[in-house]
């Protein structure tokens, strides 16, 4: 079977698109890092592609809000290519910067399908300053496939702005309509950072959002930042509770038989993977074939 | 036409909290300003408002003629307005004209400009005093503009002032003669304050003494012609200290080729020769070093400081240098990808209030110590994080002598592949016939006399356009169109970094390479019209690359480059003609010869002396509560955790990470980390740095000594193999021209010398910064000089095979055995302990690299096999200290035992920290003792205790009896209490 394509934009100071390119790769899928002035240029078309990303960076130096400037830039030059992506029923994902860039354009959570209207802010975290952590985030949610088979998970969030707000209106359908991808809650990693669950006072512990349609996914921590099992905080300690299950040491030094090996990936994986499996189903196929 | 678009947060705004400082404040609304200087129609300019603003969480308003009534606002007190000054660095005004332009399909053309701005208002009973206070803490005069108004006058006025920081320069530029045939006394006015104006003012700091400026006398002599600025000017900076390091070059006592030469180049030289794995490959010939990584890529690091501007401006000073450093990476062979970033700040207690006067009568106030260091770590925050750099590793240092001067260092780790199209990365040559291009931002006044003014001390006459403020975005635009896009197709034949000295430097330093360069100077594009021929040449406005580019690659070049919004200009041509010769709209202005320019500084010939103090030894009574002394040495500042530093610098970008900077459930500041270059091997690069700044007190030989052992331990504790590690030298020194210090310096280099080649670890890189010295006025505006401890910082790199084998610092089971590596003596000279006391002593610790070479090898054996399951490098504030992380990391308790630990110290305060070299503290399963135990049976080491499951800390002393009995909680409590509020 064929590997569906990604394109994950870069330019103007977005930063992570060679590690979300990767997750995407090792996801099974066939990811190519396009800078937005090539779709612009039309040296590139954003109809070549089944899932596009954008993610996380600081491009236009987070000024004017983070995401602010790219999604204007992209609202400027691109709108009618990402309206045509969407209604052809593609995937989008949005990580950090890229959450709040897809905000910005109105995309998320595009309540009544109304896509290109603001209606949520990532606002300065409740200290403003910067923030690198791990987090642990639970889904409740049945209608994203991005989040098929997800209960909970532990990734990094790693920004200044991360801090969702949405009015009382909003909120109240967000929640009927079952938009909130991701809240954080105190789960194993909290516990072993000790650390409380929300890292900027995000409004109802959000972390992440969809559209109604499922498809859309904006969120503020990096799955790519924990798409091996050594980019964890805890790997060292979780590495000597496998060692303490071999025998002491051979000299041969090699894992025998029935050990247990040393994880190679991280949960955050399994966001690209339900990325990538979600285009290779029969709904999706039927209506485009891949190249 | 000049309009202000007024944005304003309606809902709760967490910036605005955090200025609710003081008690008396009772609210604080923030309003964020861009004012635009472009005639532009309302329609226009309320599209821009929606652009720039989130309708969610903020409202804006447009006010376009002074007449404007003030929009409905809540009454408040006061309102601050702080905006830029003409010329600094305004990087949002920046996006908001982009985003403008994008908008409307418009340009900004001539003086059309934006400015941004903030106004802060304040409710609260306040009287203009302090008001005044609060706005000078959050504003610096040297950038910035601060205007109040009461609310009384902001009505009156209909808001705040309409206020256009363009920047005017009216002078036509000229080209002057200089008259070097002049008295001496009047030569030594040149070389230090500058070149004199028509109006008798000077130009600023050449740093030029006077043997200097009669070589360049004789020079225009045989030429038959006086110098013009320029040619004094391009001079100066390209025979700064700050670029040619003329005290490490020079012939210095019995030592004829220099310290460089002789002790750092040599030994390396040696290594290399020696080694059968000469993973060498490019060293101290580049803009950083570069060791083989595998089969594919090479490692490149490079560590710098930028002392001086962060004085003046911490936060600019600070994102310039991290900047900087990124560009030492891009501007590495062909261009390196930065990988990680490292920063070290040397720094005076934030908490001591001690008021330093750059001027006479209490004129020209420093800025705070918590204020710099504020600065400094925002700084660097602003600069890796928006470039997409991890920085995974960094320390803090405090002494009250860097009141005067911080030391700043900051560092960059790059991959590059080892061969671009077949053609080996690191070899890079500029031909007769390429283009000379620069890349990147534009030229303006900023950072005019940056290298000849780090050359000096700092005093009244420090310039302040010497301050520059780093534009991440701009540069982040530049290197990704460079290592990700320009260099795998090889348009250009060779690259270097514009830093200090600017174009005078890059230009000039690239000319090497064919022999020769000619320059139109009035092609280079501006910040602003106005500047003079010699500030174009030698100002350090930032990112900005120079390339050499073959003419049959210039198309391309150019198309990808405006395809990246990334400016290229052709400035000129390479030549072969020997000479430097440069044209201002067709005129010759400086023709000087390449051989003059680049080795016609004469040489000096420098004499040392090394009389080093003996100090009293201390009279520390026998400790009575060793648990309350354990904790106040945990709360130190040289010490204690900055987990606030490490959380807001990412380091979990680009996906690297393999051992983060806060480790185990403790979250404790690790002395090493590790990370993963390249996604698709299981190789790691595990890095890490020594500096013992407080050793110097003592003896420089044993510092240097110290520092070389810890960066290289501090790596082997972590996994990094012995016989694959490199390092990088920075000398931070003083007053460099007493032959004292100059003493100092020499018996550090020579320490350099013996400790790399007994453990053959490799320089591949160094910098130095000879004059960390501060001439001003106290509070009483008494005269003052303050001198940096002499600083030697090294840093390490090291390769490892597979990055599952590294150990982390935290203890990780109960029930595991703790044993010590090496041999704790009584060497407590320039300790923390000691410092506790108010003391030096004399017993500075000393290395047996012999020795301890053989651990560390036996070490990398045990961490290949599996043996170790935490792992601690002792270093300041000794065992005690280190014994404590491992605990606060793991969250587990310890019972020691003092009497197992191999040595001959008789007190227990000074086994617990002394702060002999060569220890490693580690915990193991015990199924590996035996194994452990063989492994380690030629070297020192010592089973001193187990791991207890009840997190209680409880170490036995020589007596026999309990002398600590601690709860972990209470050494995690004092090991964060004393930033626990930054």
């Amino acid at each position: 079977m064929k590997k569906p394509k990604i394109l994950i934009f870069s330019g103007y100071g977005l930063n992570s698109e060679v590690e979300t390119k990767f997750a995407f790769d090792i996801a099974g899928g066939d990811a190519e890092i396009v800078h937005i002035n090539d779709l612009i240029s039309k040296k590139k078309k954003l109809s070549d592609y089944q899932i596009f990303a954008i993610p996380g960076g600081f491009a236009y130096g987070d000024d004017t809000g983070a995401g602010n400037g790219y999604a204007n830039r992209l609202k400027n030059h691109l709108w009618k290519d990402i309206i045509q992506f969407i209604n052809d029923g593609k995937l989008i994902i949005g990580i950090c910067n890229g959450f709040q860039v897809l905000v910005n354009l109105g995309l998320l959570p595009a309540l009544n399908l109304k896509y290109g209207e603001r209606e949520l802010g990532l606002m300065p975290n409740e200290i403003p300053r910067y923030t690198v952590r791990f987090v642990d985030l639970k889904t409740e949610n049945k209608i994203s496939p991005w989040l098929k088979d997800i209960k909970s998970l532990t990734i990094p969030v790693s920004n200044g702005e991360g801090k969702l707000y949405a009015n009382k209106k909003t909120l109240k359908v967000m929640k009927e309509k079952n938009l909130i991808a991701f809240r954080y809650y105190k789960g194993e990693m909290c516990e072993y950072l000790n650390l409380p669950a929300s890292p900027n006072g995000s409004i109802d512990d959000i972390a992440g959002v969809n559209d109604e349609t499922g498809r859309i996914l904006g969120l503020m921590p990096h799955p790519e930042r924990a798409m091996f099992f050594t980019q964890l905080p805890n790997w060292p300690y979780l590495k000597e509770k496998i060692l303490r299950k071999r025998p002491a040491f051979s000299p041969r030094n090699g894992i025998r038989r029935g050990e247990e090996k040393f994880p190679e990936f991280g949960p955050g994986l399994q966001i690209f993977k339900n990325g990538v499996d979600y285009t290779k189903r029969s709904s999706f196929l039927k209506k485009y074939t891949l190249k | 036409m000049i309009s202000r678009i007024e944005i304003l947060t309606n809902v709760f705004d967490s910036r605005a909290e955090l200025r609710k400082k003081i008690k008396k404040i009772k609210s604080v609304t923030l309003i964020d300003v861009y004012t635009i200087d472009k005639k532009l129609f309302s329609t226009d300019l309320n599209k821009i408002g929606s652009a720039v603003i989130n309708p969610i969480t903020q409202k804006f308003f447009i006010r376009n003629n002074e007449k404007n009534q003030p929009y409905k606002i809540n009454v408040f007190d006061w309102a601050i307005e702080i905006g830029f000054l003409p010329g600094v660095t305004d990087n949002i005004s920046h996006t908001v004209k982009q985003i403008v332009e994008d908008l409307l399909k418009v340009k900004f053309i001539g003086s059309e400009d934006v400015y941004s701005s903030q106004i802060t208002l304040i409710s609260g009973n306040l009287n203009i005093v302090e008001i005044q206070q609060i706005a000078d803490g959050l504003y610096n005069p040297l950038i910035q503009r601060v205007h109040i108004k009461s609310y009384k006058q902001y009505i009156k006025d209909h808001g705040m002032d309409f206020i256009v920081p363009r920047v005017k320069l009216i002078k036509k530029p000229t080209v002057s003669k200089v008259d070097l045939k002049v008295s001496d006394d009047e030569l030594v006015k040149i070389g230090k304050s500058g070149i004199k104006n028509t109006d008798g003012s000077r130009r600023g700091p050449l740093a030029l003494d006077i043997d200097y400026l009669k070589t360049i006398r004789n020079y225009f002599k045989s030429k038959n012609r006086s110098p013009n600025d320029i040619e004094i000017e391009s001079l100066a900076q390209t025979w700064s200290e700050h670029c040619k390091h003329t005290i490490f070059a020079n012939s210095i006592d019995e030592v004829k080729d220099g310290l460089f030469k002789h002790y750092i180049k040599r030994a390396t030289k040696e290594i290399r020769k020696k080694k059968s794995n000469d993973f060498c490959v490019s060293v101290f010939n580049d803009n950083s070093g570069a060791i083989v990584f595998d089969k594919k890529y090479l490692i490149t690091h490079k560590v710098e400081t930028h002392n001086s501007p962060s004085a003046l401006d911490p936060f600019g000073g600070a994102v310039t240098g991290i900047v900087g450093v990124n560009r030492d990476t891009l501007g590495f062979g062909l261009g390196a990808k930065p990988i990680a970033n490292y920063f070290g700040f040397c720094l005076s207690d934030p908490r001591i209030e001690k008021k330093l006067y750059k001027g006479a009568n209490l004129t020209q106030p420093m800025l705070s110590s918590y204020r710099i260091m504020n600065g400094v770590i925002d700084g660097v925050n602003a600069g890796g994080n928006q470039s997409g750099i991890p920085t995974p590793q960094g320390f803090l240092n405090f002494d009250e002598r860097f009141r005067g001067k911080p030391l700043v260092f900051v560092g960059t780790i790059g991959l590059i592949p080892k061969k671009i199209k077949g053609k080996p990365s690191h070899v890079k040559k500029a031909c007769p016939g390429d283009y000379v291009v620069m890349l990147g931002g534009r030229v303006g006044k900023d950072g005019i006399h940056g290298a000849t003014f780090s050359s000096e001390a700092m005093d009244c006459g420090s310039p302040s356009t010497a301050v520059q403020i780093g534009d991440p975005i701009t540069q982040k635009k530049l290197s990704d169109a460079i290592v990700k896009e320009a260099r795998d197709m090889l348009l250009y034949n060779s690259i270097t970094d514009n830093g200090a000295g600017g174009l005078s430097c890059s230009v000039s330093e690239m000319a090497k390479e064919s022999g020769g360069v000619i320059v139109n100077l009035e092609k280079v594009p501006l910040k602003y019209p106005g500047l003079e021929p010699w500030e174009i040449w030698i100002s350090e406005s930032q990112e900005r690359m120079t390339l050499a580019v073959p003419k049959e690659k210039w198309k391309k070049f150019k198309s990808l480059m405006d395809s990246r919004e990334v400016e290229a200009t052709i400035i000129g041509k390479f030549t072969d003609s020997g000479k430097c010769l440069v044209l201002y709209n067709g005129k010759i202005i400086m023709d000087i010869d390449m051989d003059f320019l680049h080795d016609g500084l004469p040489t000096k010939f420098l004499t040392t002396t090394y009389n080093p103090k003996k100090h009293d030894e201390p009279n520390i009574s026998l400790e009575k509560n060793f648990g309350a002394t354990l904790l106040k040495m945990l709360s130190r500042l040289n010490i204690t955790s900055f987990s606030f530093i490490s959380q807001q610098y990412d380091y979990v970008v680009q996906a690297n990470s393999i051992l983060p900077p806060l480790q185990g459930r403790g979250r404790v500041n690790a002395d090493s980390s590790a990370i993963r270059p390249s996604l698709n091997s299981q190789k790691g690069l595990v890095m890490s740095q020594g500096l013992y700044p407080s050793y110097s007190d003592i003896d420089t030989y044993h510092m240097a000594a110290s520092a070389i052992d810890t960066a290289i331990r501090n790596a082997v504790a972590a996994g990094a193999d012995p016989e694959y590690l490199a390092i990088l030298d920075n000398f931070c020194w003083c007053s460099a021209n007493d032959s004292e210090r100059l003493g100092s310096l020499k018996r550090s280099a020579q320490a350099c010398y013996d400790y790399a080649v007994s453990y053959g670890t490799p320089f591949i890189s160094g910098k130095d910064s000879m004059f960390n010295d501060f001439n001003g006025y106290d509070e009483k505006g008494k005269p003052i000089n303050i001198s940096i401890p002499p600083t030697l910082l090294i840093s390490s790199i090291g390769v490892i095979n597979d990055i599952n084998k590294v150990v982390s610092l935290d203890l990780k089971k109960s029930g595991d055995l703790i044993y010590i590596l090496g041999e704790t003596k009584s060497e407590l000279g320039g300790s923390e302990y000691y410092a506790m006391h108010n003391s030096i002593g004399n017993n500075v610790p000393k290395v047996d690299a012999k020795k301890n070479k053989k651990l560390y090898d036996l070490f990398f054996k045990a961490i290949q096999k599996n043996m170790i399951a935490s792992s601690i490098s002792v270093g300041r504030g000794g065992i005690a200290v280190a014994l404590a992380k491992t605990a606060i990391g793991g969250k587990l308790g310890i019972q020691i035992d003092l009497k197992n630990i191999p040595g001959n110290v008789s007190r227990d305060d000074y086994i617990l920290y002394s702060e002999s070299q060569g220890r490693i503290i580690v915990s193991i399963d015990p199924k590996n003792k035996d194994k452990f135990e063989k492994n380690f049976k030629n070297v020192g080491f010592g089973l001193i205790g187990k791991v207890t499951e009840t997190p209680a800390f409880e170490i036995i002393g020589l007596e026999n009896k309990k002398i600590i009995n601690l709860k972990v909680d209470e050494l995690e409590k004092a090991y964060k209490s004393t930033f626990k509020d930054y």
